[in-house]
């Protein structure tokens, strides 16, 4: 509970949904200026506190993600795809989540990662090619990466109607489950099948779309002709379009989403509209399909920029409190460097280990097989 | 004779079959604006226009279940999977529409569609993005399944599965897109279909196809230094496979050593030495062996060394079949 409402001023230019041109009409509780706008079927209930968390989580987000593009440079990771300028996207709905929810992510969730509390270290091992990202997802309520498109899409329907299954939906303590994904996904079969499941079995599941805008170089002109937004009141879920770059409204969206789920009334979509300002990944070449122009546009739309502004009219937080926040950033991100930078190469024997739950006699045979081969190598090398 | 890429030879053979056979069409997830991401199909869109060179929406069932519709009505598409590990979605379009439709119309129907997939390992990549999934394909039938091993074969060979009518697979090894060699731009020796000797050997032949050809010329070189003299044959095509050049080699060496990326349980390596004990059974002087991927998802990338067939596990496989 809040420790004063923090309404929006009510004038009448406040209560239009979206402020600047090129925009659509999206739910939108913080324009790029800074500025709180009401809506009518959102209102917060966060601290003083809650709201300087979510400024903490942001920017500690962006310093990782920056983290995780540098590790690459210095060819520390093998890959990394950025998450900047979906921060916001990433920190309102992973905030939003509440302690017995589960989260099927894609691959570019480092944020929401965050916002759960749980090592970050899998992330960035995966991406190193040390292991194929496990973890102990159970406990975590995070699953695995999903690096191919949309397939995860379908996991979290299964998952979501198990939920409802155990009778662990229909109340303030039902579990909720979300899913990232990207504009591109909602091209592929699994994406559209996974609304119909959900649909139909009334599982309690929220489809979190990114739509940054691009799928690798190609535009939301090649995904679709009405946005995924707009496209879920024909499978029967309500499809709500979030200005990705307001933490505030994604914060409001997925919360009320989640709600809906827990208390067994069904999934929702929900299309946070945002833009992905690094290239696709660090193999990419974004100079290639979009100019500068378009990503300055994006600019002055930056999530933290207008959060900052906002906390400090409002008297939440200042010069001090940023700075802390800093510090904290950069300790952060130099503890996750080093763990990264000594996270050493698996076994040979690790391979085989995990392919089957029952043992295999031929893989053992491989396996003592490709350890003597590697033990040969290190003995020539040493020699 | 000119040096290039394999990347630069598919692109040049594409282009070829763009400017003569107006029903071609590329299509595939950015295959247009960006040239694709290994830019084998860069510039194409631009001299081509979007009509014919298609970014797709990113849905690899729609991708060859609109090709088979295109052919249907009598294109010519060229499809590009933009990994390996991301033809499955497409699975059913290829294995139960595409390999059987032409079959089930009792000859009618023609669906000529060539899908390229990068595949293989070896660049330090992700999960899903080092696979070696031809066996799929090469197990069913109505399908055509081909690897090329340079750019020279690349050039031509995208060329003739282009003009091919049936359905073609089309493996393109992306450890070796980069390696520059000859391209010989004004005619080919070889059909799509044929195996092709890439080093004359009498002591033993060792057979791969894709990456692992390049593989075998080294590991040749290195047991010529030790006295050895290995024949190796390229395969060229997964299925059919051209029988006749491996089994009169094997005949004449009486040792065969099959390498391939992809796991050696039920692979390509098996049916090539079960056909070759069946046609070489008198000639062999040891049973065919297999050096390949273990049977193992494809591990993580800091394993991928030892994982990948390499020289030494090649030259101890020639040592293994000198034992008997
Ligand atoms: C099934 C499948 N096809 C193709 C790819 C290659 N690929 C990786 S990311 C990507 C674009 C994804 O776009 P989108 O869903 O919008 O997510 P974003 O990367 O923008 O977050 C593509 C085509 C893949 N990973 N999986």
């Amino acid at each position: 509970m809040g420790d004063q409402p923090r309404p929006a001023k009510k004038t009448a230019k406040n209560r239009r949904k979206s402020a600047s041109a090129n925009e659509p009409e999206f739910v939108q509780l913080l324009n790029p200026g800074g500025q709180r706008v009401d809506h009518p079927d959102y209102a917060l209930d966060l601290s003083d506190e809650e709201y300087r968390g979510l400024y903490r989580d942001l920017v500690i987000t962006r310093e990782l993600d920056a983290q995780g593009t540098a590790l690459q440079r210095q060819g520390q990771l093998g890959l990394w795809p950025s998450l900047l300028g979906q921060e916001a996207a990433q920190v309102g709905s992973g905030r939003a989540l509440r302690e017995q929810d589960t989260v099927f992510p894609a691959y570019r969730e480092l944020g929401v990662q965050w916002c759960r509390g749980i090592d970050l270290l899998s992330s960035f091992a995966l991406f190193r090619g040390v292991d194929l990202g496990g973890r102990d997802v159970a406990a975590d309520r995070f699953h695995m990466y999903s690096i191919v498109i949309a397939s995860q899409t379908l996991h979290a329907a299964g998952y979501a109607m198990g939920v409802a299954k155990d009778g662990a939906v229909g109340s303030d303590e039902g579990e909720a489950v979300v899913v990232y994904h990207g504009d591109g996904a909602t091209s592929e079969g699994d994406f559209n099948e996974a609304l119909i499941w959900a649909g139909v079995f009334n599982a309690p599941l929220v489809l979190f779309c990114q739509n940054n805008q691009y799928a690798i170089s190609e535009t939301n002109a090649r995904q679709f002709l009405v946005p995924p937004s707009q496209r879920a009141a024909g499978f029967g879920v309500p499809g709500i379009l979030v200005d990705g770059n307001d933490v505030l409204a994604t914060y409001a969206v997925t919360k009320s989403a989640l709600d809906r789920a827990r208390h067994g009334e069904g999934p929702s979509l929900i299309e946070a509209y945002t833009y992905r300002m690094q290239p696709h990944t660090t193999s990419d070449d974004a100079t290639r399909y979009r100019d500068e122009a378009e990503l300055d546009q994006w600019r002055a739309k930056d999530p933290i920029l207008r959060y900052r502004t906002w906390l400090e009219a409002e008297g939440l937080a200042g010069g001090d409190y940023f700075a802390e926040i800093d510090a904290e950033a950069d300790r952060e991100v130099r503890k996750l460097r080093d763990r990264v930078i000594s996270l050493t190469d698996p076994e040979v024997s690790e391979m085989f280990d995990s392919v089957y739950a029952e043992p295999v006699p031929q893989l053992a045979a491989q396996r003592a097989e490709a350890v003597a081969f590697r033990a040969s190598l290190d003995e020539g090398s040493e020699s | 004779m000119t040096t290039m890429s394999m990347v630069k030879a598919l692109n040049s053979g594409l282009r070829t079959v763009l400017e003569r056979e107006p029903k071609a069409l590329i299509m595939g997830e950015d295959v247009g604006r960006l040239g694709g991401v290994f830019r084998v199909t860069d510039g194409l869109e631009k001299d081509f226009g979007s009509d014919r060179v298609i970014d797709t929406p990113l849905a690899e069932s729609g991708i060859i279940g609109t090709a088979i519709g295109l052919a249907l009505r009598g294109y010519r598409p060229i499809c590009e999977i933009q990994f390996d590990g991301f033809v499955y979605p497409a699975f059913d379009q290829l294995v139960s529409q595409l390999a059987k439709m032409p079959n089930r119309s009792g000859g009618r129907v023609r669906l000529p569609v060539v899908v390229r997939i990068p595949f293989g390992g070896g660049i330090g990549a992700i999960e899903h993005h080092s696979e070696s999934p031809e066996a799929y394909f090469a197990h069913t039938a109505g399908l055509k399944v081909v690897a090329c091993s340079n750019p020279n074969d690349a050039h031509w060979m995208i060329q003739q599965a282009a003009a091919s009518d049936d359905p073609v697979i089309f493996f393109e090894p992306k450890r070796r897109y980069q390696a520059k060699a000859e391209v010989d731009t004004e005619k080919s020796s070889l059909g799509l279909h044929d195996a092709a000797t890439v080093r004359s050997g009498s002591d033993a032949t060792v057979i791969a196809y894709g990456p692992t050809v390049d593989v075998a010329l080294h590991a040749a070189a290195a047991a010529a230094e030790e006295g050895r003299d290995l024949e190796v044959i390229d395969l060229r095509s997964l299925s059919p496979i051209d029988w006749e050049p491996l089994e009169a080699s094997v005949r004449r060496t009486g040792r065969a050593v099959v390498v391939h990326e992809a796991p050696g349980s039920h692979g390509i390596g098996a049916e090539v030495a079960a056909r070759l004990t069946e046609q070489c059974f008198y000639s062999l002087e040891a049973p065919v062996l297999r050096v390949t991927g273990y049977d193992v998802p494809y591990p993580a990338s800091r394993l991928e060394e030892d994982y990948l067939p390499n020289l030494d596990r090649v030259l101890d496989a020639v040592d293994r079949s000198f034992e008997y």
